[in-house]
């Protein structure tokens, strides 16, 4: 017996799918992502729950939760900030931008802080060349990175 | 030089509402359609040269043809909306500026390849287009455009929006379907003939969202509205963006057979800060990378960029100035690449990320000089050796950054202390 069960809207919107997939494994990724919304993040106890609501076994859903990089295996902290790395934001200065949250925060990238407040990852290209430096924070992108922009942002949070 | 055609609602406000969206021809093509043949709206297409904009640049209207007639399964239509080569951001204009366009050329599309369920696959930080796209989605199914019976006609289609979860390989079409069945996104093998796409056992198509969103044109005006832009190979028009070291960073509009070096410099503003150009990487990082001196006469169209050794791709150019590092640049993708490889196939696991170390080791002034040739022995190993071609653009844009490039590397490869 698992600890996790959708809550009941998730539930309401998991029935719903189901009448839109030619079957029901197709619900693997739309479920990871209502758990993920729902506790913040995937344990083992949701993918034994998963499992048994998609008929697939426990490995199954790890095997395809731990594929997907958007997928949080672990607890992440309230402010989840991903910085592009990749081609467009480095020539835009991203690096700059790197080093100046990780002083800020007082952590590496890759941590988060001791109160959960902030994670900081690094992540790959996230289709918003034309604005670089740009990050994901939380759900929202964040375009046209400065220094000033992210001091604004991290007093206005702390 | 920039046009209007898929773009022409997207500076008109609230553009993305199905009431503002219906003020300025959204959903006009259907009574047209319905009118015609499943048969005849592909010939449309077909005659229209409409080719895919994803990357690939196949014949959208001979893919179309590929479904078998009287298949037992349901066919299906997936959009490719998992937008994630590195200097592409173009398919999320449309679904923020013109989402309705989108599903009309969803309608269009799966009509003529007799489908009555379609996917859009949207990638999975896409959160505010997805969004977007859904309440779009929601709009038409409450106007009747979607759903049983679409605006009256005798025709039913289902719409569902998918989100990916940050895997770069479900942007290639089978690894695609793979994930869209809720597995991992492995890519699958190729057939040995011609044959279509199957998403759970049942034929489909996958097709990029700018592909989709140019049908809609070719119904309403004909194939000849769509052929009197671009080339004769390459006809139309396409969404074609600019970053990195630019003055006017985004995206743009343009007929197919441009020049690049006048897009650069007039739509794109010249490079930021008066420097010179050093080189420009085409289309998203996947394309063989090219010289300042190599762009003079290359045109974006898929011939040119095909003769002067490089692809027209996602159209999404990066443009490098004078004070960029190559082997910096190169070792950046690589990153990407070893991050982004699917781990399927060992040569693409394990030579992505050789080349990546060899190239932090080098940068890191330890560089011995095996190094040069052992990254070509590498790329030769990524080529021809897996799944799908995600290892093999990859050593197509290796030997391009190395060999035109040479001597920045071989300056990383002068000392001469053996480390390995």
């Amino acid at each position: 017996m698992s600890g996790f069960q959708f809550n009941a809207e998730n539930e309401k919107k998991f029935q719903e799918l189901l009448g839109r997939y030619p079957e029901r494994a197709a619900l693997s990724l739309p479920s990871l992502w209502m758990v993920q919304y729902q506790e913040g993040w995937i344990s083992q106890e949701a993918m034994i729950y998963l499992a048994e609501k998609l008929g697939a076994s426990p490995m199954d859903i790890q095997s395809i939760a731990s594929f997907y990089t958007m997928f949080n295996l672990e607890p992440v902290g309230k402010y989840h900030i991903q910085l592009c790395k990749t081609l467009s934001c480095m020539l835009c200065g991203s690096q700059e931008i790197k080093s100046h949250l990780e002083k800020r925060l007082g952590i590496k990238f890759g941590e988060s802080t001791k109160d959960m407040k902030f994670t900081l990852s690094e992540v790959e290209c996230l289709g918003s060349c034309g604005t670089a430096p740009m990050m994901s924070f939380n759900d929202d992108y964040i375009h046209d990175l400065t220094i000033e922009k992210i001091d604004k942002m991290i007093d206005e949070l702390k | 030089m920039v046009v209007k055609i898929i773009s022409k609602n997207f500076d008109i406000e609230n553009s993305h509402t199905l009431e503002v969206a219906l003020q300025h021809e959204r959903y006009d093509s259907l009574e047209k359609l319905f009118a015609m043949t499943p048969d005849a709206v592909t010939e449309a297409v077909v005659k229209s040269g409409l080719r895919g904009k994803g990357g690939g640049g196949a014949a959208t209207g001979t893919k179309w043809k590929l479904i078998p007639k009287n298949h037992p399964k349901p066919t299906y239509l997936v959009v490719n909306a998992d937008e994630s080569e590195p200097g592409t951001f173009k398919d999320r204009q449309i679904m923020e500026y013109d989402p309705h366009l989108l599903i009309e050329g969803i309608i269009n599309s799966s009509y003529a390849i007799g489908a009555n369920s379609a996917y859009i696959y949207i990638r999975g930080e896409y959160v505010f287009w997805a969004k977007r796209m859904q309440e779009a989605i929601d709009e038409a199914y409450a106007a009747g455009y979607l759903g049983k019976n679409i605006a009256g006609h005798n025709y039913s289609l289902e719409l569902t929006l998918h989100r990916g979860a940050g895997a770069y390989i479900c942007g290639e079409k089978s690894a695609l379907l793979e994930s869209l069945e809720g597995k991992r996104g492995h890519p699958r093998l190729k057939p040995q003939a011609k044959e279509p796409e199957w998403f759970f056992g049942g034929p489909a198509v996958v097709n990029n969202v700018e592909t989709i969103a140019s049908v809609p044109l070719i119904i309403r005006e004909g194939f000849e509205a769509y052929r009197a832009y671009g080339t004769e190979c390459s006809p139309g028009t396409m969404l074609f963006g600019l970053s990195g070291h630019i003055n006017n960073p985004g995206i743009y509009e343009l007929p197919f057979g441009v020049s690049m070096k006048e897009v650069i410099e007039t739509v794109g503003g010249g490079v930021k800060g008066g420097k010179n150009l050093k080189a420009v990487i085409p289309g998203g990082s996947s394309c063989q990378i090219l010289r300042a001196d190599e762009i003079e006469n290359i045109t974006l169209d898929y011939e040119s960029l095909h003769e002067h050794g490089s692809s027209l791709g996602t159209g999404g150019m990066i443009i490098l100035d004078e004070n960029v590092s190559m082997p910096l640049a190169m070792k950046n993708l690589f990153e990407f690449y070893h991050h982004e490889s699917c781990g399927q196939c060992t040569p693409c696991r394990e030579g992505t990320g050789w080349v990546d170390k060899i190239l932090a080791r080098m940068l890191e002034g330890k560089g011995t000089s095996k190094d040069y040739d052992t990254i070509l022995d590498a790329c030769t190993m990524l080529n021809g050796k897996t799944i799908c071609v995600f290892a093999p653009s990859v050593a197509f844009i290796a030997t391009s950054y190395i060999s035109k490039f040479k001597d920045e590397f071989y300056a990383l490869c002068d000392n001469k202390e053996e480390t390995l």
